[in-house]
């Protein structure tokens, strides 16, 4: 044994000898912050992106990592830097504009050594690396951080908020961006809750939707117990599943326990939103208080991944894929649909994508848009390759292959027309806990 | 009392570096107190070998002398004077 034990170690040793090699170091900055500071991962060697005014970013999660990508406006040609966190699940990223800032957001997911949110100020050279996980349950609950699904921007006239959602199923929000994280206490201690049940990936919410236009209302989507909204910023939570069919249970309309895949709307038409579920499209025009199923004119109405057009509150956006028990695009034809009229009908886009042998699977947050006027959009596959279109859907091409699965994509314009406002995490101070509805708040450790 | 802790590569950026930690432990402290005495030292090891409700990670394994302490008690482990306990990485992926 103790031999095995020493091999393990020699491993390991091994391991990290390859990181040097490969240009990962761990760099802090003075002695005596080696073990109490706020740690920060800098990846030399690495070709790290140089990100200017009007560039499109996009942030690739995979199984095994995250990725970069940068282009000019013109959106032809990609630089790509990764793999960041290699080895590590990325189910989640996000960019944060807002405020003058220029974050990267990131879950990172070891199998051996937990779950933690960071985040980077300079475009992936630098990230925190938190001695304290600064989401975490409340010692009472009994339960454990698995995973961070969704990391969900706040309204923008609220710069300071953020979400996450987690497995097991639950919501956190920040109000200090991102310094402290708050349990939704409400949601996780809904009565429903004992009865929600765990789908392939677990028990987990994954969608996260704040109605821009009133600040109390929010939904959340959780696998697999349904929708529920909030119309008073979290205070209490009523299931919205009305309409939605299920299959898996004796009963076809319940009241929740859907396993709802993702959920989106428009800002300019908040009343209205649009639903992938596992097996059926729906809308609802009521805010969620019922559903009409909308899956006229695609292959199939099982799927993942659902995205609103950036500017076009009719246009919405999916990635049928044939059942679920075979997860891949219908007959080898790697298509996307789109409505343009909120789900009237909907037309195959496929110009430039593969139709033949292309059994491919998109997730749930593997699609994305960036903001400019002709919008571009972006997709990734279960087998690793990335697709661009760049004239809103009417052709394709692939941008990047041989990627890990890729998990989550998110896209965004890059604005430097303002001086930062916000402070680099390093330097900010310990926030307040703040009288907030979502309880008590975690404090992330600060160094001593 | 010594003990000595082997640190495995992916967490000695909390550890400055080292690859083996010696920590001076009150008499007869079992493996939980000899891991509480190793967090107040290296903070930054706590959340990444246990979880938040106090439980040994599931692919974290601990072995005190040549023993995985899921077969000797968990983290009730009594840990003699001397011994070295290393924390490894399971054998797990995909």
């Amino acid at each position: 044994m103790k031999e095995r034990v020493e091999r393990y170690q020699q491993a390991n040793e091994v391991r990290a000898a390859l990181e040097m090699l490969q240009g990962a170091v761990l760099e802090s900055r003075q002695p005596s912050e080696e073990t109490r500071g706020p740690r920060t991962l800098v990846l030399r060697g690495m070709q790290h992106l140089t990100v200017k005014n009007g560039d499109v970013l996009l942030l690739v999660g995979t199984n095994k990592g995250a990725f970069l990508l940068k282009s000019s406006r013109d959106r032809t040609r990609w630089d790509v830097a990764g793999p960041y966190f290699h080895g590590q699940g990325i189910y989640a990223m996000a960019y944060d504009g807002r405020n003058g800032r220029h974050r990267l957001w990131v879950s990172t997911n070891s199998l051996m050594w937990g779950t933690f949110l960071r985040s980077s100020d300079d475009y992936g050279r630098s990230w925190t690396n938190p001695l304290e996980a600064s989401i975490r349950f409340p010692a009472e609950s009994g339960a454990s951080l698995r995973n961070i699904w969704q990391i969900c921007l706040g309204r923008n006239d609220e710069p300071e908020t953020l979400y996450c959602g987690v497995e097991p199923a639950a919501l956190f929000e920040s109000r200090d961006g991102g310094e402290s994280w708050s349990l939704a206490r409400a949601l996780y201690g809904h009565p429903h809750r004992p009865r929600w049940m765990p789908s392939n990936g677990g028990l987990f919410l994954h969608t996260i939707v704040p109605d821009p236009g009133a600040k109390g209302r929010m939904y959340v989507a959780v696998s697999a117990g349904g929708v529920y909204r909030t119309e008073d910023s979290g205070k209490t939570w009523q299931a919205r599943n009305t309409g939605i069919r299920v299959v898996f249970m004796p009963e076809k309309y319940p009241e929740f326990g859907q396993c709802v895949h993702k959920i989106v709307l428009h800002e300019s038409r908040p009343e209205r939103l649009f639903l992938q579920n596992h097996w059926g499209l729906y809308r609802s025009d009521n805010r969620g208080d019922s559903w009409q199923d909308i899956a006229r004119g695609v292959p199939s109405d099982f799927g993942f991944a659902m995205m609103m057009h950036p500017h076009d509150p009719d246009c919405v956006y999916v990635l049928p894929v044939e059942s679920d028990e075979f997860r891949c695009t219908p007959e080898g034809h790697l298509r996307v649909y789109r409505t343009r009229n909120a789900g009237g009908s909907w037309d195959s886009l496929e110009r430039g994508l593969p139709q033949k042998g292309a059994y491919e699977t998109v997730l749930r947050d593997a699609m994305s848009s960036d903001s400019l006027d002709q919008a571009g959009i972006y997709f990734g596959t279960r087998s690793g390759k990335l697709y661009a279109s760049r004239d809103e859907g009417k052709s394709w091409k692939k941008i990047v292959e041989g990627l890990p699965q890729i998990v989550c994509v998110k896209a965004a314009v890059i604005q430097m027309d303002e001086a930062p406002k916000a402070r680099p995490h390093s330097k900010a101070k310990p926030a307040a806990i703040r009288k907030t509805l979502f309880a008590k708040s975690v404090k992330r450790q600060r160094p001593r | 009392m010594q003990v000595s802790f082997n640190i495995p590569g992916p967490l000695r950026g909390f550890t400055a570096n080292r690859s083996v930690v010696q920590l001076e432990l009150k008499e007869g402290s079992d493996l939980l107190k000899a891991l509480l005495d190793l967090f107040r030292a290296y903070p930054g090891l706590r959340d990444r070998i246990l979880t938040e409700s106090g439980d040994l990670r599931h692919h974290v394994n601990i072995f005190v002398e040549n023993e995985n302490v899921r077969y000797t008690g968990g983290l009730t482990t009594p840990v003699p004077v001397g011994a070295e306990v290393s924390i490894v990485p399971a054998i797990s992926g995909g």
